[in-house]
């Protein structure tokens, strides 16, 4: 499929035959549920992602179309309440960060100079719990059974009492189900981007994207938990009977929204972070120069990643908190927009300075850049106490955060879809194409979501099925509903621009954009083993510099090479120094075997087979045991050295 | 001469970045300002009383530098596309920091301390409630509909309360049953109702007037029928409405009304609706004693009319599914007595 010239010199032909045999996937049924090659894996999160997207999406229009008039009934409230419920948590938890962690699983190796992933078989098995427990929750809805309590489920009213069935059980269930993928794939991405980075690429030289990354992946440890710890005390108040929730035995409801949104308010940016990584991956080869001020950035992701745990009350500023930890909380969301400024003004200098070269990713940047200032002004407005007590949970909130989240992620996910597309299929997409689906989902994006802000100012609550015929509602939500149309049409186009590229486009060269990072140095798409000569990194910019593109050709060292068996090299955190070899697993049905394990636990635990339940338990123990089993073979095959 | 030129195609892109950026910002904002005053909507920007007022302008504060702010990005970026798109357009390769720090730092932190500052004025005056003996209105949200009390009165109404203009009038907020948030765009920003807590705000209009309010925190199946309205009128009509609070409800004038209030005693009605000063007192739904003057059915389902009503009674779950009243199995000839009597209720 690929066009590339030789491979490096540095290799000889029977290394590449020992890395092809060592790497290397027999296309077969087995391999495709067994295989650990981060990407094949990165790819399917893309596609599955992909396909919540579009589940989601298709709920929003049905959701557009009900509001299009007032008193409309389209649509039961039972099932307008299900369908926006099921559309912000997919949104949320099933597309925008499983999209990004695509991206990362796809990306983190290749840019730092691996050949896999730290742990390529919890890789795999992330992606496997992700895909059941994504599943999971969207089998529901057929049934009428979805969750359908708003994505964050507030008690009481999740509480059995108020919502009897299954839907709450779902919800609660399933997040802790999709959870364990969430944090497993956290872990990986933290001890491959600190243990696995090619000699040389010292913290300095880490390309911003898995900056962006490790940052999100921290913040997942860190806010996971409540989430977690949230879901379980609402399954046991619904299931058991405890009490966590019930003000009438002395619990509190608003423990639940301290606990959500110590998860939430991070989450926002564990969804925009990776996307900004996105950004300052993509702008050096459309301008043709680094990213301005890379420690600012670098300063700038951190920053964010501390200062977003400590502003999670500004979204219970209406609840009658006392008004001294307001004005803290105020403060601290409103320092929060200053790294995010300055992110914004570095690209702006690194587009000033450098050479625009207008293709389809650079316009979603340029579209990414006037959304997600827009969506930032109104952010910053919500950190006032007293504007937000009027606008929040009117359609102003929902106008800011689609603002926020369609312009800081799905738009540089759309850029990095378009300017990776080369590298993951091998194929160039249509640029022609391109154009009109970024200019259909451009309008189309602020032709839905600018009125929003209207008709919020205007009285408008959100999450109503339907609404009284109001001056300046009627219209505006028909504006909405008609620009919703318009970028659903826009991202059938960019679908059918990924699916022409795959099967008609012209096959991509290494690096069409003169890219500044190490995946350029690969063939599109990568082998297996992603570099048949580990490179040795001299720059933050290794594909531009000389030493090091050198080093994977005419430079290459036996060292580097390590064709010997499933191996890889560990450097030390960091400067990125080379301390030794390891050994890489092979492909494994474990993984799978253990995410079926969690399903049926998680299955039977919903419908209150309590025996299966601990049968599943068993076996999920079984074969964790059965992973955990030091390999037994001679040491001679082992093959690691010093 | 070439540097003449180079002026003369900024000046040019100047004129055009006004024409092209600028206006429809300005003319935008013209434009939110005047639908914001159009009137009937209940909008935030056409407040009516001091603390939606305070917010308004807390808004016009923002929005405007906003309007700078997003100015000053469009023209580094339209700068960037219309002079660095040439093929032969050379790269530098600065590392401009003292640029990234003062526009992407120095300045925004400039402002926001400054909005900050006012924004926390504000927040202090919105809680700066009522004197002690100002009157206090004590509200109950329910799925789906809000029971109002005066304190200290006996009897209650439904989605309906009243203010004196020209005070402040103490809110006492506590939900019988999940959350609900109680919001008058143009009267006062929102203030929750927590299960198991009582939360208190304020009202104040200065003018009289009918606001409609709305809850703003997902309630379930019907919050989207959750409305109620705030009446605003002098202190003696205030005074007056106290009064009929606390009184019983007005006795049936006709034989239709009177063979109406005997079903409504007599028949499941009464099992879940109080009217005062007959054997009605359940205390499920709302108290009907002042049905007939309400400005809706159902917390702003539909209208309050004849039709409307009997529409209801016969089947409110067509009205508004999921609600708490069942189909009720009224006998067709007792049907329109039922409707004459609650009609009389003002």
């Amino acid at each position: 499929m690929s066009t590339t010239a030789a491979p490096a010199p540095g290799a000889s032909r029977q290394d590449l035959t020992l890395l092809e045999e060592h790497w290397g996937e027999r296309p077969s049924l087995r391999s495709w549920f067994s295989t650990v090659d981060h990407k094949r894996i990165g790819r399917r999160y893309l596609v599955t992602a992909g396909l919540f997207f579009f589940l989601a999406g298709v709920s929003a229009l049905t959701m557009r179309t009900q509001l299009a008039r007032p008193e409309s009934r389209l649509l039961s409230p039972q099932e307008y309440n299900q369908l926006f419920t099921m559309h912000g948590t997919a949104m949320i938890f099933l597309f925008a960060t499983p999209m990004l962690f695509g991206f990362g699983n796809f990306l983190v190796p290749l840019m730092i100079g691996s050949r896999d992933m730290a742990f390529p078989k919890l890789n795999a098995f992330g992606y496997w719990v992700f895909l059941l427990a994504g599943l999971f929750m969207w089998v529901s809805l057929p049934f009428g059974a979805a969750p359908n309590a708003g994505w964050f489920a507030y008690v009481p009213l999740t509480e059995r009492v108020n919502t009897p069935g299954l839907h709450l059980d779902v919800y609660s269930l399933g997040l802790l189900f999709l959870g364990i993928a969430t944090t497993a794939a956290s872990i990986n991405f933290i001890v491959t981007a600190l243990k696995l980075r090619a000699p040389g690429m010292s913290l300095n030289r880490v390309p911003l994207f898995v900056w962006a990354i490790v940052a999100t992946a921290f913040m997942v440890i860190f806010a996971l938990p409540a989430l977690n710890l949230d879901n379980a005390m609402l399954f046991l108040d619904r299931r058991f009977g405890t009490h966590f929730f019930d003000p009438g035995a002395a619990g509190n409801v608003l423990l639940w929204q301290h606990l959500f949104w110590i998860f939430g308010h991070p989450d926002v940016y564990i969804i925009v972070m990776p996307a900004l990584g996105i950004v300052s991956a993509v702008l050096p080869a459309f301008t043709r120069r680094g990213v301005v001020g890379y420690p600012l950035i670098v300063l700038a992701i951190v920053t964010i990643a501390i200062i977003s745990f400590g502003v999670w009350v500004h979204h219970m500023f209406a609840t009658g908190l006392p008004r001294l930890s307001y004005s803290f909380f105020s403060a601290a969301s409103s320092i929060i927009t200053i790294p995010s400024g300055i992110q914004i003004f570095a690209w702006l200098a690194t587009m000033a300075l450098g050479r625009l070269v207008l293709k389809v990713p650079l316009l979603y940047l340029i579209g990414f850049i006037v959304t997600f200032v827009l969506g930032g002004f109104t952010g910053a407005m919500f950190a006032l106490t007293a504007f937000d007590q009027q606008v929040t949970d009117s359609y102003f909130v929902v106008a800011h955060f689609h603002y926020v989240l369609i312009g800081g992620a799905v738009f540089p996910m759309l850029a990095g879809i378009y300017y990776w597309l080369p590298k993951i299929t091998g194929r160039m997409y249509h640029e022609g194409l391109g154009r009109w689906a970024f200019w259909l989902v451009f309008a189309g994006m602020h032709v839905t979501f600018f009125p929003m802000h209207l008709y919020g100012l205007f009285g408008m609550p959100r999450r109503v099925y339907t609404y009284r015929s109001e001056p300046g509602w009627d219209a505006w939500n028909l504006v909405s509903t008609i620009g919703s149309y318009l970028l659903a049409i826009g991202l059938l186009l960019v679908l059918i621009g990924v699916v022409h590229a795959i099967r008609r486009g012209r096959p991509a060269p290494p690096d069409p954009w003169g890219g500044d990072s190490l995946e350029w140095s690969t063939e599109s798409p990568p082998k297996p083993y992603n570099f048949p000569v580990l490179p040795e990194v001299h720059s933050l910019h290794p594909t531009w510099d000389e030493p090091s593109r050198e080093s994977m050709g005419a430079g290459a060292t036996e060292d580097r090479i390590l064709a010997e068996g499933r191996r890889t090299l560990f450097t030390s955190e960091l400067d990125g120094r080379r301390e030794r070899v390891v050994e890489m697993p092979e492909a494994s049905l474990q993984p799978l075997v253990l995410a079926l394990a969690l399903l049926v636990f998680f299955t039977t635990m919903l419908f209150a087979w309590y025996p299966v339940a601990i049968a599943a338990v068993v076996v999920v123990a079984a074969t964790i045991g059965v992973w955990l089993w030091p390999p037994r073979r001679p040491e001679r095959e082992l093959g690691v050295s010093t | 001469m070439p540097v003449d030129t180079r002026r003369d195609v900024t000046t040019r892109s100047r004129s055009e970045l006004w024409r092209r950026r600028l206006l429809p910002v300005v003319l935008l904002g013209g434009g939110l300002a005047l639908a914001g005053c159009s009137g009937g909507a209940p909008s935030a920007l056409n407040p009516a009383g001091s603390g939606a007022g305070r917010v308004a302008n807390l808004w016009w504060l923002l929005f405007w530098i906003s309007i700078a702010v997003f100015v000053e990005v469009m023209a580094v970026l339209a700068w960037a596309l219309l002079f660095r798109r040439r093929r032969d357009a050379r790269v530098r390769h600065g590392q401009p920091l003292r640029f990234v720090t003062i526009a992407g730092a120095g300045i925004p932190l400039v402002i926001l301390v400054t909005v900050y500052a006012i924004g926390l004025r504000d927040l202090a005056a919105l809680g700066d409630g009522p004197d002690p003996g100002a009157p206090t209105i004590e509200v109950t949200g329910h799925k789906w509909w809000w029971e109002v009390r005066v304190q200290g009165g006996a009897g209650a109404t439904a989605n309906e309360l009243h203010i004196p203009v020209g005070e402040k009038v103490r809110v006492r907020l506590r939900t019988a049953d999940v959350l609900h948030s109680f919001w008058v765009p143009q009267l006062m920003p929102k203030t929750d109702l927590i299960a198991g807590e009582v939360r208190e705000t304020w009202l104040h209009a200065d003018r009289a007037g009918s606001y409609r309010g709305q809850c703003a925190e997902y309630c379930g199946t019907q919050h989207a029928h959750m409305a109620f309205l705030v009446v605003a009128e002098p202190r003696q009509d205030f005074d007056a409405w106290v009064a009929r609070l606390a009184a019983p409800a007005a006795a049936p004038q006709t034989d239709a009304q009177r063979r109406g209030q005997a079903a409504f005693v007599q028949g499941s009605c009464a099992g879940c609706h109080t009217i005062r000063g007959t054997g009605a007192n359940g205390r499920i739904g709302p108290d009907l004693s002042d049905v007939g003057s309400r400005w809706s059915i159902g917390a702003g389902a539909v209208p309050n009319d004849g039709g409307h009503l009997g529409g209801w009674i016969a089947n409110p779950q067509t009205v508004k599914p999921g609600n708490y009243m069942p189909p009720q199995p009224v006998d067709p000839g007792q049907l329109p007595d039922l409707i004459a009597y609650l009609r009389s209720l003002k």
